[in-house]
């Protein structure tokens, strides 16, 4: 049973405009994505700027209503929530933030931190400092950080402090935004290596968003790519890399720098930029920038379809 | 200085005044960079890298910063003596230099066009109104903006971050210098798209034959366009090497660390990553001895003591650690 379902998720952003700022177009964030995620499975999002990927992960959360679908947790939709449904629901769904510079208060100390939100939800804090001690030495932070403020730590321990707060409510499902790409390389290993070590002994259920394929790569299970708002491949995540159908995967693939100078690259640069999403092309969005455009792909749209035997690779192109 | 060397960089210190006192961002850099070669310095944040670049072309923030030590020798002539008016020339005439993000470096009340022009009004004050508005739009098309008209006439913010960083490269390279020193030309931008500027900035280079210093974080760019490396940690340069050897046989226990804690495409997922454990000194507070020493995982009792110099390991190769052996064939630098 999936532990988290997305149906056909639509996000539409109005464009506003003129002298009286009237609605004068959709920004299509995320137009008609579906997936779903197993208990304990890593679902990686992965896509360039603009992609929709936060957008997404937003919505997932409830930072976003969405325009149209709906999102299951547990098979219970998400949608039409009491103001008290969506408070429990913190104790399903939790986030970790890209920034660790900007997601933590600057005026509050580490425990001032994490004590707020066991407040939030209704916890008397008093009885709560072995807890918190306890918190804070399963991310790897020793406990005299807690008297201490963020400026005070460097962007690993802080971002360690970011996962402290999420999984201080014991949720089942963490959102987790572009979670290393502020970190040195040096310091990102030990973040993936504390979210891998998390996972494990808490059985947690990650959704994955970051722009770095590597990182996806190495953090999946499963992973969805994303472009212009759309899922247009998904797929096991060795299936990605080794069987890639969809025309922009592989030119993602064979754009990633690969740190060994022999390695023996096949490079499809592609031409252009990126359309813009309030007038997304026509047919297949790729179709502007893909080395193998014909006619149809100008105006049919490709379906999401199954390119293997089990269905579990699909990709939304009319060829590959 | 080799014939065939364009830039050396000799003993660089750079020191900077912060509320901890005088600290030393650059300490003891040595490098050089041969002419139609890329050279790449690899390094994690605050090691140094760009205050190196900025130091190069003498524009460190002033008055907290300084060059305490060293020379900058350009064609045979020390850059750090010249007077502030002959620098003016040499930059972006001789030594170019681009910028991270081409948002900040770009000046957002002027169109691409006028800044396009402004250089060349600069640097050849002789050259007519029309002349100028040739030659940027040839610089455009040269950097694959398809429609240079259009481009000129816009403003910095209505350009996408590809296009931005396409006119700083030709603003860059429109004087034809010597000289490009690249800062993270392609850390703001989308993998597809910085596949696009590494490709025209090597194209660039092949046919032109000019000499490129590259900086970035990202090693997998290195691999791919540079010819020689340099690491820096902590204000000093650990290892240098040509690209091949620096990548199959990394010899510094920080290079090591560093290429094995990339998660990998390659490799299978879902497993940990060998990691560098702590944390990079602050800069105010120096270890005496190896800066790496704490975070290193051969270290001995010398490296608390001793500063390790940066010496020859192999044919063109050095390395600055007590453990690696000198190469005996080599003559002493």
């Amino acid at each position: 049973m999936a532990i988290l379902e997305v149906s056909r998720l639509k996000k539409y952003f109005p464009v506003l405009g003129g002298v009286f700022l009237r609605r004068i177009g959709w920004v299509h964030a995320v137009d008609d994505v579906s997936f779903s995620v197993e208990k304990g499975e890593t679902f990686g999002l992965v896509g360039e700027s603009g992609c929709g990927k936060t957008t997404l992960g937003r919505c997932i959360m409830g930072l976003y209503v969405p325009t149209e679908g709906a999102i299951k947790v547990r098979e219970r939709s998400l949608s039409n929530l009491t103001a008290f449904q969506k408070k429990n629901l913190a104790s399903f769904l939790q986030m970790i933030f890209q920034d660790p510079f900007e997601s933590l208060d600057p005026r509050q100390t580490i425990q001032q931190i994490l004590e707020e939100k066991y407040k939030i939800h209704g916890y008397d804090p008093a009885g709560l400092s072995k807890e918190i001690q306890q918190l804070v030495s399963r991310v790897g932070l020793s406990r005299d950080s807690l008297s201490r403020y963020p400026h005070e730590f460097s962007g690993g321990q802080r971002q360690r402090i970011g996962i402290a707060r999420a999984v201080s409510m014991n949720p089942e499902i963490i959102i987790c935004d572009e979670p290393v790409s502020a970190l040195d390389v040096s310091v990102q290993s030990n973040i993936l290596n504390l979210l891998l070590d998390l996972q494990q002994s808490l059985g947690l259920t990650y959704v994955f968003i970051s722009h770095d394929l590597s990182v996806v790569r190495h953090m999946s299970d499963k992973i969805g790519v994303m472009y212009l708002g759309q899922i247009v491949e998904m797929a096991d995540a060795g299936d990605i890399y080794d069987r890639a159908r969809h025309p922009y995967t592989r030119a993602l693939l064979s754009a990633v720098p690969v740190p060994d100078p022999d390695a023996d690259r096949q490079r499809t640069i592609l031409t252009g930029e990126v359309p813009s999403v309030e007038n997304p092309p026509s047919g297949c969005r790729f179709h502007t920038r893909c080395p193998h455009v014909a006619d149809i792909c100008r105006k049919k749209t490709p379906p999401l379809i199954a390119k293997d035997d089990e269905g579990r690779h699909v990709a939304a192109c009319h060829f590959f | 200085m080799k014939e065939d060397t364009v830039l050396k960089i000799k003993d660089l210190v750079v020191e900077f005044d912060t509320e901890h006192g005088r600290v030393r961002a650059v300490d003891h850099v040595d490098f050089e960079l041969e002419k139609g070669r890329i050279l790449g310095i690899a390094g994690e944040s605050g090691c140094g890298k760009s205050v190196t670049a900025l130091s190069i072309i003498r524009l460190l923030p002033k008055p907290v910063s300084r060059v305490a030590q060293g020379q900058i020798l350009f064609q045979g002539q020390d850059l750090l003596t010249r007077p502030v008016h002959e620098m003016h020339r040499i930059r972006g005439r001789k030594i170019a230099m681009i910028f991270q993000e081409p948002m900040t470096a770009l000046n957002p009340v002027h169109t691409a066009g006028r800044q396009m022009k402004e250089v060349f009004s600069l640097h050849f004050p002789g050259m007519t109104a029309a002349d100028r508005q040739a030659r940027s739009m040839e610089m455009l098309e040269r950097v694959g903006i398809p429609d240079p008209g259009r481009v000129m006439n816009k403003y910095p913010h209505q350009l996408s971050g590809g296009i931005r960083q396409r006119v700083m490269i030709a603003m860059a390279l429109s004087c034809e210098p010597d000289i490009l020193i690249a800062d993270e030309p392609t850390t703001a931008l989308d993998v597809t798209i910085q596949a696009q500027i590494l490709e025209l900035i090597k194209d660039l280079q092949k046919r032109s034959g000019m000499s490129i210093v590259l900086i970035t974080h990202d090693l997998g760019v290195i691999a791919e366009n540079c010819d020689h490396v340099a690491v820096m940690y902590a204000g000093q340069i650990v290892e240098t090497a040509d690209v091949r050897g620096l990548f199959k046989h990394p010899l510094h226990p920080y290079t090591r660390g560093l290429l094995v804690s990339i998660p990998s495409l390659a490799r299978h997922s879902k497993t940990r990553l060998p990691t560098i454990d702590g944390s990079v000194p602050d800069l105010s507070h120096m270890p005496g001895g190896c800066r790496f020493a704490d975070r290193c995982p051969d270290v001995i009792d010398i490296c608390r003591t001793q500063v390790p110099q940066l010496k020859s390991v192999g044919k063109g190769r050095k390395a600055a650690c007590h453990l690696i052996p000198v190469d005996p064939d080599q003559k002493k630098y």
